[in-house]
């Protein structure tokens, strides 16, 4: 579903990433680390089609990302759930009117849609914070309703990018579960993080490969973490 | 511009403008303005469909018809008459001539002279009128030939004076068109650049809502739709309040009958209800342009 071929990106300076080849299967948990710096955030934007590469082939859902009109790339964003780094919420609107914001521009916020939404709301433990305003949550409740916009289209693929930045020990290990539980359901899941305690506690819940970004290349890193 | 997305844009979906934040006071100042311009645009109309009354009516009141005064001493007078229109009979081009009678010249002078003078004891001119048709005659050819039988004959037909009264009238409706396409003009430019700041001023919602998979056309959506209904609404105050101040303007008088009043006549009063439509219109285009460029420009 993400494929990525000999893939580079450079920004004016020089190159960040090169010859990437990369290819995430269905149903699989990955997680995708490396120091600061190093292009996590840029591989995940090409992972789902922010940026395009500087030279290679970037293949999303069968669809060549370079061929890709805006619109295209639009319903590409609906197949796949994003965390982003720092959220990116509307301010002025409640949490719910958030998460339910990838149904209102797809046009899909029908009455089913709703009890999803409601189902939602309890699984990420936000009920209560439903009528609340961004700028009003917690760290971990920010990252909680993200999670929650990710993949309120039920998409086959979720990317996260540092999830588990700005919150603690306790509230990353939640936000794990439930990644793991996205896991379980049948759903891709990419998590692009620097913390490698994170890694170490999923992989007593879940079979996770660690892909680590050093010296601009891709590298599937062994079990020895 | 499709039907379809003209009535998704009025009926469509009313919660996608809460996806933008409301914008208050600069939304304030679309509506004014465009208030202010529809409000000028109206006397603009009013301004341009007078002066085209104006040239239309003493151009086709005028341009029928022609006098020609016999001066001459009072023994030849009648003849002189009788032979310019003998003259005019075999003119081509002139539809009626007669001579006119002396209480309809008395009635010409009242207002100068008073009714009570006798004109018989006045060296007064006979005054000859002429109806023309409407291939109108040569009037160069008449001259030359009256001058020849009649020399007491002075042809006048009124070209002399109405023609730069007619160009000036007709100048004057360009300049009243000139001014409503400024007008225009400028509610385009002014909803352009109110957009483009709306547009800048919510970059990181437009930045969001792509990535949660709007469509260009969506988001675009939000913007034209708030400046089209501006715009329109805006308008809409602007004229009716103009319209009520121009059907408050003094009539013109009878006396002053050869000018125009500046109010609007018979189905004219609808023409400035096409001003809020003609504003939205412009809105919704300048403001698809402004969000389609700035749109392309953002990941």
């Amino acid at each position: 579903m993400i494929e990525l071929e000999n893939v580079a990106y450079s920004y004016g300076g020089g190159a960040l990433l090169s010859e990437i080849s990369l290819q995430l299967a269905p149903g699989s948990f990955y997680f995708l680390t490396g120091p600061s710096g190093a292009g996590k955030t840029t591989l995940l934007k090409l992972c789902y089609g922010a940026l395009q590469p500087t030279s290679g082939a970037v293949t999303l859902f069968g669809d060549d990302v370079s061929r890709l009109q805006r619109d295209g790339i639009a319903a590409l964003r609906r197949r796949m759930g994003v965390v982003h780094q720092d959220c990116s919420f509307l301010d002025h609107l409640t949490v719910t009117e958030n998460i339910a914001l990838p149904l209102r521009v797809s046009g899909r916020q029908t009455k089913a849609a709703q009890e999803d939404l409601t189902e939602l709301m309890a699984w990420v433990g936000l009920t209560h914070r439903a009528e609340a305003m961004p700028p009003e949550l917690s760290g971990g409740e920010r990252q909680r309703a993200a999670l929650a916009r990710a993949v309120i289209m039920s998409p086959d693929v979720v990317l996260a990018d540092e999830p588990t930045g700005n919150v603690d020990w306790e509230m990353s290990q939640r936000l794990l579960r439930l990644l793991v539980e996205l896991n379980k359901m049948g759903k891709t899941v990419l998590i692009a993080t620097h913390d490698l305690s994170l890694i170490r506690a999923a992989k007593s819940q879940v079979q996770a490969r660690v892909l680590r970004i050093a010296n601009r290349q891709v590298q599937l890193a062994g079990a020895d973490l | 511009m499709r039907l379809v997305d003209v009535k998704r844009l009025v009926f469509g979906d009313r919660q996608a403008d809460k996806v933008v934040p409301p914008s208050g006071f600069t939304a304030q100042l679309t509506v004014f303005a465009a208030g202010a311009m529809a409000f000028l645009a109206v006397f603009a109309l009013a301004l341009s469909l007078a002066s085209g009354r104006l040239a239309a009516r003493w151009g086709d009141e005028l341009a029928q018809s022609s006098t020609i005064r016999i001066v001459a001493p009072m023994d030849q007078r009648a003849a002189q008459t009788e032979a310019a229109l003998g003259i005019l009979e075999t003119t081509a081009g002139v539809a009626f001539a007669r001579a006119l009678g002396e209480d309809e010249q008395q009635a010409l002078l009242a207002p100068w002279f008073g009714t009570e003078l006798d004109l018989r004891a006045l060296p007064v001119p006979q005054l000859i009128e002429i109806i023309e048709e409407d291939s109108g005659f040569d009037a160069a050819g008449l001259r030359l030939r009256l001058a020849a039988e009649v020399p007491g004959a002075i042809l006048d037909d009124h070209s002399q004076w109405r023609a730069p009264l007619v160009d000036a009238a007709n100048r004057l409706r360009l300049l009243g068109w000139i001014s409503a396409g400024l007008l225009g003009a400028s509610v385009a430019a002014m909803v352009t650049l109110a957009a483009h700041a709306a547009l800048a001023a919510n970059a990181q919602v437009i930045a969001v809502l792509r990535l949660v998979g709007a469509t260009d056309r969506y988001i675009a959506q939000a913007f034209i739709r708030r400046f089209t209904l501006r715009a329109f609404g805006g308008a809409m105050v602007g004229a009716v309040v103009a319209m009520a101040m121009v059907a408050l303007l003094p009539d013109a008088s009878e006396r002053a009958g050869f000018l125009t009043g500046l109010s609007f006549q018979g189905w004219h009063w609808f023409l400035p209800f096409l001003i809020p439509l003609l504003s939205a219109v412009v809105a919704f285009l300048a403001t698809s342009a402004a969000a389609n460029r700035t749109l392309k420009r953002l990941a």
